[in-house]
């Protein structure tokens, strides 16, 4: 009987010890996001993995390079190079145009020549898009400063109106936009970068009219017919 | 000796207590969300020749130089591994040749500056969104 119980002890001693653990390892996991954000639990997408846990870490802990290379200690160090750069809340924590703009770094615009000015191609393209999202804008300006026209046309974007499908989907699976912004360019957590243009109130005030909402509040409205017929 | 129940009660205890350390370095064990946003493993022929992967900074090369210049200029495709780059290419002046030459930058006989990604990992952009989606991508 004795022994028994003591069987049981052994047991419930041992289970504690497990919660234990994992209570202490969850509370310092909620610690570090919360070091992040004010709520972890209402992040951009929570089908994404949390943030990156250190920012602009050095090579040997990053990850990716082996501290057991002997080159791996010899790499510069990001946080190294970017001390001098205007900061940004997400993919380098740099803000790469702020810092072209402001001549803090000149990188070269062509493999030939260091001294070639880029060139520059004002237009600005407005997407209109689905319900109350505010519209794309897509300053070709901006993005001129690094690329060359090929880079994206026509085998990303066919530069003609109406000719692009883009969805979030495919930017998050990399095409599209994706193909730079979530890999390279600033990720797409931060939304109002690109749909910048808000809805008017016109806009909004007609969406919430052909909504459900609208018409199961209003007994006279035929529920049958096609919410988007123009 | 040691009773059979003694054995049983101390396998369950040893039990516990690796399940206990395998959740709990799990939780931390996330090592690659670590990685410099935009780095880029190429692992196409690296492990099986007995080198280590290549890890290529994005953001050391973009202080210097624009997207264009490599991206147009150099003819590199906006896919990790997407550019079948050898060592033979590189000598012959091609892709990172272009450069990596002792005139431009460092020569290929640095090779641990390039070769210096942990073994066996998969050719792909470190820290993309795609990378940090919970749901793989089908392949």
């Amino acid at each position: 009987m004795k022994s028994r119980i003591q069987f049981h002890l052994v047991h419930v001693m041992a289970l504690c010890a497990v919660l234990g653990l994992l209570v202490v390892g969850a509370i310092s996991l909620a610690g570090t996001g919360l070091a992040q954000s004010k709520s972890p639990a209402n992040t951009f997408n929570r089908l994404l993995k949390s943030p990156t846990t250190a920012k602009n870490a050095p090579p040997a802990e990053d990850g990716v390079h082996d501290p057991q290379n002997p080159g791996t200690t010899m790499l510069q160090w990001p946080s190294e190079a970017f001390t001098e750069f205007d900061k940004s809340s997400d993919g380098n924590q740099v803000d790469w145009m702020s810092i072209l703009r402001a001549g803090k770094i000149s990188p070269w615009f062509e493999f030939e020549s260091q001294t070639t000015e880029p060139f520059l191609f004002d237009l600005v393209i407005v997407r209109e898009v689905k319900g109350s999202m505010p519209n794309v804008v897509f300053p070709h300006e901006a993005h001129t400063q690094w690329l060359d026209c090929s880079n994206c046309h026509d085998e990303i974007f066919i530069p003609e109106k109406g000719a692009n499908q883009i969805s979030m989907a495919a930017i998050l699976l990399g095409q599209k936009c994706g193909v730079c912004h979530g890999r390279v360019a600033f990720p797409v957590t931060d939304c109002r970068r690109c749909h910048a243009q808000p809805k008017t109130p016109e806009e909004l005030r007609a969406l919430a009219e052909k909504s459900n909402w609208a018409k199961t509040s209003n007994t006279s409205t035929d529920q049958t017919a096609a919410p988007d017929k123009k | 000796m040691l009773g059979r129940r003694t054995i049983v009660r101390l396998s369950l205890v040893v039990a516990y207590v690796l399940i206990a350390v395998l959740c709990v370095t799990s939780l931390f064990n996330d090592n690659e969300a670590k990685a410099e946003y935009g780095d880029v493993v190429i692992n196409n022929y690296s492990d099986a020749a007995g080198m280590r992967p290549v890890v290529f900074p994005h953001w050391f090369h973009r202080i210097r130089f624009r997207c264009k210049v490599c991206h147009a200029d150099l003819g590199f495709k906006f896919k990790a591994g997407g550019n079948d780059i050898n060592m033979l290419k590189i000598f012959d002046g091609q892709f990172c040749g272009r450069c990596h030459n002792n005139s431009i930058a460092w020569g290929v006989e640095n090779c641990v500056l390039c070769h210096s990604g942990v073994p066996n990992m998969k050719t792909r952009v470190h820290n993309s969104t795609s990378d940090r989606l919970v749901a793989p991508v089908a392949k």
